[in-house]
């Protein structure tokens, strides 16, 4: 069970207090009736659903109730970072700075036979 | 029976002595035995048969790494478990248990032909034997080899036993009680971290138990074990918890932990959990998993008495048990000499160590002539005999060359093999850890980890006490410094330790033809070196695939001691080095675990919520058939003395259509919106306009997705300019409310609105049929309930029973009726108020199934019965609901796009059939042309179908490819007695032109 940082809450709290909420950054369009059924299809069903690192939306659905952006990596499942709903999507040097502020998982040692 | 217990040695309790049955046949051991320890005692080795070929199969091992020894345990009183392991199961008075996979007995069994007939169960023997003739799959091959394969019979009772779960969080959890775990343990507990070890063990002490001899620090294994355990029972902050298996390893160091509580209790505790999971999250852990030790591959490794060697020396050192009189051991390995010296030294005869090696270190040679024990260095095993238990073994001379030399046979009735130690990365694994190949220990060693993990010991490849003890110490004193505390790790002192060299995992050499050999690598799945060859030959290249359709390590062992001797083979055969064949992925549980411990509480009741509303009491007391919608129970029908549902639901339906009904609806959900912005945040989420709605009336609203297909709909009451009183469908309540806050919160942000659940705080009672009014009228203060005060669909805020309420002039029957919602602390009250004073009105109490049958009489559908996802406003006939002028509103778009304005789109119609008297099944398929050949075009299917009293005949609703305009044609519904015919209809069949909702 992952441990997953509200950044309302500002704490972190395990997955069963939250609920997935699907790919982060795709606003729903000003003026829908001005988009082409392609741009609409796409908006509704295109995903970029990458190998590795993912922006999705997650909600603390059993604290605050807030619903907020995280970054994860769909390989190993680590969360880089978590925002807030409404701010930009994090540049390269931000996601890289929050993981390397966070404890993340000091590797094993190598083997030594 | 013989008694193969030796005075003096092992940690058993002599005094204590069980009686405990095998196979109907009563047997003594003592207390701290396993079933494995306790049927050697007796001489027994024969306990099961294999899997496939149904070969006798004795006791491989001493731990729960066994493949071979899996039994029936009965704990009595409907506790019956299949494929216990005979070494991890502790005996106690009374325990019955039985050998499985073999018919009639044991020792004569029918299914042993198998053996004969191996050929046709060579690898992938599923996939190709069976294939032909087709038909024959169903009635011949299925159910034969279900019969004859398998291993235990599934119990047929519900598990009487309960099960516990818990939370837990420490600084430290150490995974492993052995030397390396004990030592970690130390460590982190001196520090003051809140530390966890657990072993799957009875006893904590791992591989010490069966090291008596050596000396720790000065102290005999046996004395420093005991001083430990003391010790850290001494510390407040360490929990010791044996009988206790760490089965899987989850992300962010969230271990589960599987602790047995009762199974080795001879009589259990009312009420005692058998078992209970913990769920660990620990800042630091540490992995002292130990090793397994390897089999060797050879002809006939598989007899009864052929035994790893190091389960041998276990039996000895720590049950006291010799497994043999005679014993031959055959190794590649330094450490299966110590189990030759210390049961020669117990008495047993030694009859010879084979060692495939050609040197061996010379000091273990010289203790074995020291002990007279014949030695045979550089020489082969190629063959063993006797039927139910191994008689003889035939070894043979190898060459520097290579040539394997003329056979000689060796009486013995015990064969201990030991191809060396695998260390146990089973957890790290399961962290997606990557695992590096040492090359000079042709082993797995744990590489990058991936969380905050550190393995010690044997686990990581550093065999011995002394390498254990002092990587035990770095690793829990590293732990606990990273957990925030300080350690400063102990060094140690050892005496007699074992010799740890060796070569490992190769097919030995043969004089015979290996392609006839049966030298197995899995003994619980009956897969053999040969099977393997032959899988590699048929050009499976990848180990992930060899293993599948060999099935080796696919067994509930996961091939603990199958994986690295069937990588070797397969490595051999492709001519690749092992590493480059690669490792298959363990997974948990790291053994096998009941889905009990899984289940935890939530079994029974437990097992869900069962939402119950202000009214179900009354409703169980006057007799209510209940039925589950969502998480509530629902009140299904009344039925007096003598009815059954049908003649309920008639009468209730009548009831309602002629005089007056009441039905607790309080399940609907309920969101309260409130704020300046709340018609605006309407009028973008619900199809229907919002703006113009006055305060005080109600509008039926219908929610769609993006997609445009129908999601949710409810009747909504606009309390005042800011205030609006929504319900939904009662298994939609939560995601309707969640959909709201999605669109609210990352939306539309700026919009000042309040979005709040008020389901649980109304009650709600719908009073339907035309003498609804007349009940009310009496005891409503506040609301003009006339008609033309309070017509259809209007709401106010007013008294009932001087009880505040909001009222809803709303029906899902069709007659004249009121929703009154009380505050749910008085929904009973009221309920018992209004039954009482409906009395002179003959007043009805009716569940769920009326409620469906009035609502489809007048077409009104249920959301997620009549839809199903793929339903249009237009297609469910709703076009109407539709707001065609707002400019936007959740789902709009889609409507627009090409594919929703097809004319042949499912549309719901109303269905009568041929014969009045058929109640079609709901959900079944529609046809034009019942006569075209299978399989048939299927232009829909039936979404309602109910038996309409007010009608006397049969109604139904369905969807239908282009239905509207199929109106008065005839379809055909396929169905198991025949198919029926049927008119497509309207979807109104009672009072079309909504008379009696203003009686
Ligand atoms: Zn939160």
């Amino acid at each position: 069970m992952l441990l997953i940082r509200c950044p309302y809450c500002e704490a972190e709290r395990p997955e069963v207090e939250f609920t997935y909420a699907g790919e982060a950054h795709i606003a729903r369009p000003a003026d829908p009736s001005a988009l082409s059924d392609e741009e609409w299809r796409d908006f509704l069903f295109i995903r970029t659903n990458p190998r590795g690192r993912h922006f999705e939306r997650w909600r603390h659905m059993h604290g605050c109730g807030r619903f907020f952006n995280a970054v994860r990596d769909t390989v190993t499942d680590k969360f880089a970072m978590t925002y807030k709903a409404g701010t930009p999507r994090p540049s390269d040097e931000e996601i890289a700075l929050a993981v390397s502020a966070s404890s993340a998982a000091t590797p094993a040692e190598e083997a030594r036979p | 029976m013989s008694n193969f217990r030796i005075a003096g040695k092992g940690r058993v309790n002599r005094s204590r002595q069980v009686r405990f049955s095998f196979d109907g046949v009563d047997y003594t051991g003592c207390e701290g035995d396993t079933l494995a320890s306790a049927l050697l005692a007796n001489g027994v080795h024969l306990v099961g048969r294999s899997f496939k070929y149904h070969r006798p199969r004795g006791i491989l091992s001493a731990g729960s790494e066994e493949p071979n020894a899996l039994v029936g345990s009965n704990r009595g009183n409907g506790r019956f478990e299949p494929n216990t392991r005979a070494t991890v199961l502790e005996v106690f008075e009374g325990l019955k248990t039985e050998s499985q996979n073999r018919w009639p007995s044991l020792t004569r069994d029918i299914g042993a032909v198998n053996d004969a007939l191996y050929m046709l169960f060579s690898a992938g023997f599923y996939y190709k034997t069976f294939m032909w003739p087709k038909s024959f799959w169903d009635k011949v091959y299925e159910p034969v080899i279900r019969n004859a394969a398998g291993l235990g019979k599934a119990p047929t009772a519900p598990d009487p036993d309960v099960y516990a779960s818990r939370f837990a969080h420490c600084d430290v959890l150490v995974v492993g009680g052995g030397a390396a775990g004990l030592a970690a343990a130390l460590e982190a507990g001196r520090s003051g971290a809140s530390v966890i070890l657990c072993d799957e063990q009875s006893e904590i002490g791992g591989s010490l138990l069966s090291e008596p001899t050596a000396e720790i620090n000065g102290q005999l294994a046996w004395d420093w074990l005991e001083d430990t355990n003391a010790a850290l029972a001494a510390m407040p902050n360490v929990t010791v918890l044996p009988r206790t298996t760490a089965i899987g390893y989850y992300h962010q160091n969230f271990v589960g932990l599987c602790q047995r509580l009762t199974d080795h209790l001879s009589i259990v505790p009312d009420g005692a959990p058998r078992e209970r999971m913990w769920k660990v999250r620990a800042k630091q852990v540490v992995l002292a998993q130990g090793a397994i030790e390897k089999p060797l591959v050879f002809a006939g490794n598989d007899r009864p008495g052929v035994m790893l060697a190091g389960a041998a020396r276990t039996y000895l050192n720590r049950y006291g048990v010799k497994v043999g009189n005679r014993v031959v051991i055959v190794t590649s390995h330094d450490s299966a000499w110590h189990a030759a010296f210390d049961l020669a030294k117990a008495g047993v005869e030694v009859a010879a160590i084979v060692d495939v090696r050609g040197t061996v270190p010379t000091q273990l040679v010289a203790a074995a002539d020291a002990l007279r024990i014949k030695t045979l260095i550089g020489w082969t095993i190629t063959g063993t005999k006797g039927r139910l238990r191994v008689s003889s073994v035939r070894v043979n001379p190898v060459t520097t060359g290579g040539k394997v030399g003329g056979a000689e046979t060796i009486a013995c009735d015990a064969l201990l093999m030991s191809g060396g130690w695998t260390p146990s990365i089973h957890l790290f694994s399961h962290t997606q850890g990557s695992l590096t190949w040492n090359e000079d220990g042709q082993m797995f060693l744990p590489g990058r980890g991936k969380e905050e993990c550190r393995l010690a010991g044997a686990g990581k490849g550093r065999f011995g006490l002394k390498a254990a003890f002092e990587d035990g110490a770095a690793a829990g004193a590293a732990a606990a410094a990273d957990a925030g505390f300080t350690a400063q790790p102990a060094s140690y002192h050892v005496e007699g330790e074992l010799s740890f060299t060796g070569v490992t995992g190769r097919e030995l050499p043969t004089d015979r033809d290996p392609g006839h050999a049966k030298a197995f690598v899995d003994f619980q799945n009956d897969v053999m070196a040969k099977d393997i060859r032959l899988a590699v030959r048929e050009g499976f290249k990848s180990i992930e695939h060899i293993k599948r359709y060999t099935t080796n390590g696919m067994a509930t062992d996961q091939g603990k001691t199958s994986n690295i001797n069937g990588l070797a083979v397969a490595s051999d055969a492709l001519k690749r080095p092992i590493p480059a064949v690669g490792l298959t992925t363990f997974r948990p549980p790291y053994t096998p675990t009941s889905f009990g411990t899984f289940a935890g509480y939530n079994k029974g009741e437990l097992f869900e919520v069962t939402r119950k509303t202000p009214i179900d009491g009354w409703a169980a007391e006057n007799g209510a058939v209940f039925e589950p919608v969502s998480l509530w129970r629902r009140a299904w029908y009344f039925p007096q003395v003598g009815e059954d549902m049908h003649a309920a639901v008639a009468r209730e339906c009548k009831a309602v259509r002629s005089s007056l009904g009441m039905f607790d609806a309080s399940t609907l959900g309920k969101i309260e919106i409130v704020g300046p912005d709340a018609a605006e945040f309407m009028n973008r989420m619900y199809t229907n306009a919002w703006t113009k709605l006055a305060p005080g009336r109600c509008r039926y609203g219908l929610l769609l997705g993006e997609d445009g297909f129908i999601r949710d709909d409810g009747v909504i009451g606009r309390l005042s300019h800011d205030r609006f009183h929504v319900t939904t469908t009662t298994g939609g309540a939560a995601r309707v409310l969640n959909m709201m806050e999605d669109y609210l919160q990352t939306e539309w942000p700026d919009l000042k609105v309040w979005l709040t659940s008020t389901t649980e705080q109304w009650s709600v009672i719908a009073l339907q049929g035309p003498n609804a009014r007349k009940l009310i009228e009496p005891f409503v203060e506040g609301i003009d309930l006339s008609e033309g005060a309070f017509p259809h669909m209007a709401v106010a805020t007013g008294k009932i029973f001087g009880v505040p309420t909001r009222l809803f002039r709303v029906s899902f029957t069709g007659e004249l009726g009121f929703e009154i919602n009380v505050p749910a602390r008085y929904g009973r009250a009221v309920w018992e108020k209004l039954f009482e004073a409906g009395q002179r009105f003959g007043i009805t109490p009716y569940g769920t199934e009326t409620m469906h049958v009035l609502r489809a009489e007048k077409g009104y559908i249920i959301v997620g019965q009549d839809t199903d996802g793929t339903l249009t406003p237009d297609d469910a006939g709703l076009s109407w609901a539709v707001g065609k002028t707002k400019p936007d509103f959740v789902g709009k778009r889609s409507l627009s796009r090409p594919d929703m304005l097809v004319p042949n789109r499912k549309q719901l119609v109303g269905l009568l059939t041929s014969d009045p008297k058929t109640v079609l099944e709901e959900g079944a398929q529609i046809v034009l042309d019942p006569n075209q050949p299978v399989p048939m075009d299927m232009v829909g299917h039936v979404t309602s179908s109910y038996w309409s009293a007010e009608l006397g005949r049969s109604i139904a609703l369905a969807v239908i490819q282009g239905g509207r305009s199929l109106q008065g044609q005839t379809v055909h519904v396929p169905m198991p007695d025949k198919v029926h015919a049927a008119t497509i209809t309207g979807m109104v069949f009672v009072d079309p032109e909504n008379t009696r909702l203003s009686a």
